[in-house]
């Protein structure tokens, strides 16, 4: 089975309900036979934007292209897109070769074929054995893989998953994690998966959509999300633990946050605005007097807390050195790994 | 099977003291059918095989009992029908599209099921004469189904709004039109309650009485319930008869309970998981 992946564009994509702006002018464009994954808290219209490009619902406003043919008025039978739904949603009164073949069987396909090509994709997919079953007879992890071979087994050009993985226990999940995006590379089906799993959508995609309320803070592949995040929102929505970060002001090398002062390199215009350090970036040999609040053990490393007058920020320390609650420490970073916005929360510098 | 409990022993004998006149109705129909005279609920009289010579002869100017049974089969079973098919769609429609009107819509369908059918019975009569349809199976059949929808859209109605929403979607990436998944994906997937629908329904239009007493006068059109009734408004009610076509009245809704009785325990016991 070898599928023909398909750009997809999204241009001023945007969805009301009633008077919920679900979905605010979102552009994007996925290229071919690439995996992205929509990233967001709840409500912020991951599933919104999937469904409108499944066709189940009607933007607002706005334009989808498959290659470059526009979609956005097609039924959802005529573009060729197959979905993994995050309930399953597999017909409870049909075995799962029924349930896969569904597709086929609608498409007219002559039941030779329709037989050889549920056969294919589930021995792909290692649900062979149950195939005569129905959904009830069979596992979570089973049930995932039915719903993903029937949206498979019609090849379709766009793969759709929304949030595949959030049903299954934390050991299938990550081996399923793994599966899916071996499986989408060997396949080539341009995919979009919705998450809000940050770890998920890090480890599989190659590029990241970050949602909040209905609006696209950025898209980049993950190590860039990591490294140089937009704004405010992602810096604080992607990593864990999540980043520091202060409001105060730059000004004469220095951030001041009430009467503490943290030495800054970075270059940039003085002013208010938001200094952000990662955890994993900071640490206890610095020149900012800290009080240690409280120690927590992740197993190899120690996440502390230490109050530095006014402002807390996190520091993960590796093992060895284990601070205790209410020493005087210094509070320091690793000088290149620093973030800094401006007030309204926009990144500053590269 | 385990001894119980003495306070529900005390609690079973409540119940059976309070079922006795019902099981006592039951007991005097199955004797004054076949004896010649009962007193209390004791025989007197000997076996008395005559009390259903209706079954083989005209008795009194009444039509053969089998044209009141085979219109009172007919009226039921296409009732029935029809009640499921209409009452179904509507629901479906009411529980799953958007449409202007909705919530009038649904608003109406609940008054008129709380609205006393016994009160509209001049107003239809009008109605059926007008159409032409007074005094026709066909008539009362409309009649009786219209009166009974209310009820049945709202059964099923709740039956659609407990279905996923994404298997609908997932039909419709599939590739199915709206109608196509009515059918192969909603319908299939409301079986129970189908089944309550259709079985309400067919005891309620197999017992009805007051429509087709009402509205159907020729002997050629007569349903069961008003042949019966027959025998109760002579000067000299016939007992014995009265309750032997009693008892044959009954014979197709419990041949109903059990041929079905396996199949409807199968169908709510087999639960769907997840
Ligand atoms: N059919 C609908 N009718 C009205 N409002 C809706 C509908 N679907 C979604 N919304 C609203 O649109 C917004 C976005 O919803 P959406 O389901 O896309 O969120 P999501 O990002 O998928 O969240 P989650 O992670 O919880 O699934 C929410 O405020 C939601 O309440
Ligand atoms: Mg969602």
């Amino acid at each position: 089975m070898a599928l023909k992946g398909i750009r997809v564009r999204v241009e001023g994509l945007t969805k009301h309900f009633g008077k919920v702006v679900a979905l605010s002018a979102l552009d994007l464009d996925v290229k071919s036979g690439e995996l992205v994954a929509f990233l967001g808290p709840s409500g912020c219209g991951k599933t919104t934007t999937l469904l409108m490009i499944a066709g189940i619902y009607q933007p607002t406003s706005g334009s989808i292209l498959f290659g470059d043919r526009r979609v956005d008025h097609l039924h959802p039978r005529d573009r060729d897109v197959g979905m993994v739904f995050q309930s399953y949603a597999l017909y409870p009164h049909l075995t799962l070769f029924d349930n896969i073949a569904f597709p086929l069987r609608l498409k007219k396909t002559p039941s030779a074929d329709v037989r050889q090509k549920v056969q294919q994709t589930a021995d792909l997919l290692g649900i062979a054995h149950v195939l005569e079953r129905r959904p009830a007879q069979v596992s979570g992890g089973q049930q995932q893989r039915a719903a993903l071979s029937r949206a498979l087994v019609k090849e379709p050009q766009v793969l759709l998953l929304d949030e595949p993985l959030s049903n299954l226990d934390a050991q299938i999940r990550l081996q399923a994690r793994g599966e899916i995006r071996r499986l989408q590379q060997e396949l080539g089906v341009t995919s979009i998966l919705v998450t809000h799993d940050q770890a998920e959508a890090l480890a599989m995609a190659d590029r990241v959509a970050v949602f909040s309320t209905g609006e696209l803070q950025q898209f980049a592949p993950p190590e860039e999300l990591y490294d140089r995040p937009a704004n405010t929102f992602v810096a604080g929505f992607v990593g864990h633990p999540p980043m520091n970060l202060l409001q105060g002001t730059f000004a004469d090398g220095q951030f001041t946050v009430g009467n503490v002062h943290v030495p800054v390199s970075v270059t940039g215009p003085a002013g208010p605005g938001y200094l952000g350090i990662r955890p994993e970036d900071a640490n206890l040999r610095g020149t900012v007097p800290a009080k240690v609040v409280l120690v927590e053990s992740l197993g190899r490393e120690q996440l502390v807390t230490l109050d530095l007058g006014g402002p807390s920020v996190k520091v993960l320390v590796e093992g060895g050195t284990k601070p205790s609650a209410g020493a005087q420490v210094g509070f320091g970073y690793t000088p290149p790994s620093l973030h800094r916005f401006d007030s309204a929360g926009t990144r500053i510098g590269s | 099977m385990p001894l119980l409990p003495p306070r529900w022993r005390l609690l079973l004998l409540v119940l059976l003291g309070l079922s006795i006149p019902i099981i006592a109705g039951f007991i005097w129909l199955l004797l004054t059918g076949w004896f010649d005279r009962v007193h209390g609920l004791i025989p007197a009289g000997g076996f008395a095989p005559e009390n259903w010579r209706f079954l083989w002869e005209t008795v009194g100017g009444r039509p053969p009992v089998f044209v009141a049974l085979r219109n009172s089969l007919i009226f039921a079973v296409v009732v029935a029908t029809a009640e499921v098919l209409i009452a179904s769609m509507a629901a479906y429609a009411i529980s799953r599209l958007s449409f202007p009107g909705r919530s009038l819509y649904l608003g109406l369908v609940l008054v008129l099921h709380a609205f006393p059918a016994v009160s509209l019975l001049i107003a239809i009569f009008y109605i059926l004469r007008l159409l032409g349809l007074f005094d026709t199976l066909i008539g009362v059949i409309l009649v009786k189904a219209s009166l009974e929808l209310p009820l049945g859209i709202w059964l099923m109605k709740g039956f659609f709004d407990s279905l996923s929403w994404e298997m609908e979607m997932a039909a419709l990436v599939d590739g199915m039109s709206r109608w196509t998944l009515f059918w192969k994906i909603a319908m299939p997937m409301v079986r129970p309650g189908l089944l309550a629908l259709a079985t309400f329904a067919l005891l309620s239009a197999w017992g009805e009485f007051i429509i087709p007493f009402t509205f159907i006068v020729s002997s050629r059109s007569q349903l069961m319930s008003s042949y019966l009734q027959s025998f109760l408004t002579e000067a000299f009610s016939d007992f014995g008869m009265f309750a032997a076509v009693g008892l044959f009245y009954a014979i197709p809704v419990i041949a109903l309970f059990l041929l079905g009785q396996r199949y409807l325990l199968n169908i709510y016991s087999g639960g769907v998981k997840g």
